[in-house]
């Protein structure tokens, strides 16, 4: 099932094409509508009729987080704020938020965009949708709520928290498909454990995560426990919000809509492309963005791209699940750590829960890493051995995985604070 | 069916396509909208072989065209209706039917041509009856179905139209759309260049936003009505009015 099969199933060629054209329109406009970039582009000394290909694009400037700060709140806008019609903000994960606005005409490309993530997911006008992303200046809300309205599904606009209610309407109003953080779709996973609700008796087929990073383990358990089949989809304020990439039932890899945003994998250190298929940072140009339109936006997400076709018949290439953030990286030890491997390592090990926190502390001059795992019940009710063998083979995984030695406290279930939206993983109590 | 990248052209030391890519697949009706001077004809002409590009590459149906004669590129099938009609005022209607026909007869396909010419009156009826008028004596809005009846004999692949609607009644333009609109439901390919942005955009669908030599937008043609830099170009805004002289 496709939501536009044109454009997502379209010949490479012609796909090529119709970037070139919209890169070169969206750099037209940005020059002559925002000063941000025609001073950065002249400064530099590029005439942007000079870029005639994507190779050309690597000689223009990045845009990053801190540019999108230094111009809050709307610096960066490209149309006068009365052809504006809505405006959101990121939500402030890391540091503080940026704006970001969008036309009559963007609202409508991103109502588009996040059909297909959806139509790829599984999501038809039959399905009752329930939304539990957070509504407000986040865009995971709205922007999801749109896209499903898009395809004419019922739409619960349901909003993030209220757990135990959550599952009373998903079981009152027959929902068939949830929309949240993966985190958050666990947690409703436990609730209606605790509330004693049999999971087959709901109605749920389909769930959409995105706006955290999580991992294929993470994905079985969702499965087995909500009965669904779930996919991951991406996207961030600052290029539009959901809707930039999802993955369809082969859940293999996410498409991107290249028809709209151009992609460069490259590497956060040197700055320049990987080789082609090989881990690194997810650089986006928006090409049809009419408010808001980014020349090579540093996500500081870190992903790589999956060349083979799909099965699905999409032409459009899909991008790995993100495998974290340039910016979440711990450097513990001198080693690079990335929450998502710890979470890795966790799901692959019988007993434990898929709840943990990393907590760094520094003792000395020497980086102290503890992981909290929450472990399954049976496990605390048997002997203190069992315990030890668990914790030494969490530590070996675990230091065989991230190439430093960790330790590991084996934490009572629910222990451990449990998310609404964004799931925090990491307390990270040095003061460097 | 015809692809632009990169395209550079002018008038001696006047640049006047700064940068243009853009398409028209099979079957579209694409417009090109855009202020006066903003480079809409010159566009036209560049395609037809009529002004040498400067650069970029223009293909139509995967050959590339910009070394061909205007004359080769109409055999290969990619006709242009003139702005301003310039049908041959001295010639009957039906003398500049079979003009336009001339492709047929290199092709050595005579046979067809009065097929098409039924066809033509049968789109425009009232050429048929003024077939032994002189064309100039026929009103501007007859003489723009002429000028399109005279590119239709070529059996054109791609059809190109600068301007069909200046200089004519608001009643007669929206013939002219109806009938553009028709050619596009039979399966025709329409490039058409109007200063008539709402117009053009009530029947393409899709357009391109020329502004000074550049395309600053390409979008669907209900998205680009929405727009409001297609309104600021329509009424004839130009942000960028130096024109850059080498």
């Amino acid at each position: 099932m496709y939501w536009e099969e044109n454009n997502e199933c379209m010949d490479r060629d012609e796909l090529k094409q119709l970037q070139l054209e919209r890169l070169e329109s969206t750099l037209n406009r940005v020059y002559l509508n925002v000063p941000f970039y025609r001073k950065k582009f002249d400064e530099m000394n590029i005439d942007i009729d000079s870029i005639r290909s994507f190779d050309d694009l690597r000689r223009l400037p990045f845009t990053t987080k801190d540019d999108l700060r230094d111009n809050y709140p709307y610096g960066l806008f490209a149309v006068p704020l009365r052809e504006v019609i809505r405006i959101h903000a990121s939500s402030g994960t890391t540091g503080m938020s940026t704006v970001v606005g969008y036309t009559k005409n963007d609202i409508k490309t991103w109502s588009n965009l996040v059909a297909r993530t959806l139509t790829a997911g599984g999501v038809t006008k039959d399905d009752v949708v329930q939304i539990a992303f957070g509504y407000g200046l986040f865009t995971g809300g709205f922007g999801l709520h749109y896209g499903a309205e898009r395809i004419g599904a019922s739409v619960i606009p349901m909003s993030s928290g209220n757990t135990a209610r959550q599952v009373k309407i998903m079981q009152d109003f027959k929902t068939t498909a949830l929309i949240c953080t993966p985190s958050y779709a666990l947690l409703i996973a436990d609730t209606i454990k605790d509330m004693g609700i049999n999971v087959n008796s709901l109605s749920l087929k389909y769930g959409l995560f995105g706006a955290e990073p999580w991992s294929e383990g993470m994905r079985q358990e969702i499965q087995e426990r909500l009965k669904i089949i779930a996919t991951d989809n991406y996207g961030l304020s600052e290029v539009m919000g959901p809707g930039v990439a999802g993955e369809c039932l082969e859940r293999d890899g996410l498409h991107l809509n290249e028809d709209h945003f151009l992609i460069e994998v490259i590497n956060p250190d040197t700055l320049e492309p990987v080789p082609a298929g090989d881990v690194g940072e997810l650089v986006i140009t928006t090409l049809t963005k009419e408010a808001f339109p980014v020349i090579r936006f540093r996500t500081r997400d870190l992903t790589r791209i999956l060349p083979e076709p799909c099965k699905c018949g999409r032409n459009l290439i899909r991008m790995s699940r993100v495998m974290g953030r340039t910016d979440d990286m711990l450097i513990i030890k001198g080693a690079n750590v990335f929450p998502s491997q710890i979470e890795s390592v966790l799901f692959d090990i019988e007993g434990t829960e898929p709840h943990y926190q990393i907590i760094i502390d520094r003792k000395g001059a020497l980086d102290d890493v503890t992981v909290h795992v929450e472990v399954s019940e049976t496990i605390f009710f048997d002997e203190m051995k069992k315990q030890s063998e668990l914790i030494d083979l969490i530590k070996r995984r675990l230091s065989s995985e991230l190439g430093i030695s960790v330790n590991v406290r084996l934490v009572e279930k629910k222990t451990l604070e449990r998310f609404e939206g964004k799931a925090r993983r990491v307390i990270d109590n040095r003061k460097l | 069916m015809l692809r632009i990248r990169n395209l550079e052209a002018g008038y001696n030391s006047l640049k006047v396509l700064k940068k243009i890519s853009m398409h028209v697949s099979s079957g579209e009706i694409v417009t090109i909208i855009g202020a006066n001077g903003a480079g809409k004809t010159t566009l036209l002409k560049t395609i037809s072989g009529l002004i040498k590009a400067r650069a970029g590459e223009i293909v139509f149906e995967k050959k590339d065209i910009v070394p061909l004669a205007p004359e080769k590129i109409v055999l290969l099938g990619c006709s242009l209706v003139p702005e301003g009609r310039q049908v041959f005022a001295t010639l009957t209607v039906k003398e500049n039917l079979i003009l336009g026909a001339y492709v047929q007869y290199r092709r050595k396909r005579t046979d067809e041509v009065s097929e098409d010419m039924d066809r033509i009156f049968k789109l425009f009826p009232v050429l048929k009856e003024r077939g032994r008028q002189l064309a100039g004596t026929l009103s501007g809005g007859e003489q723009q179905m002429l000028a399109i009846g005279r590119a239709l004999m070529s059996r054109p692949k791609l059809i190109m139209m600068d301007e069909p609607s200046m200089g004519l009644a608001p009643l007669i333009v929206k013939d002219i759309f109806n009938i553009i609109r028709k050619l596009g439901e039979e399966g025709s390919t329409v490039l058409l260049v109007e200063q008539n942005a709402k117009a053009a955009l009530g029947i393409a669908d899709r357009g391109y936003v020329l502004e000074t030599g550049r395309i600053i937008l390409e979008e669907k043609a209900e998205e680009l009505l929405m727009n409001k830099d297609v309104q600021r170009a329509y009424l004839g805004r130009d942000l960028d009015s130096e024109v850059e002289i080498k």
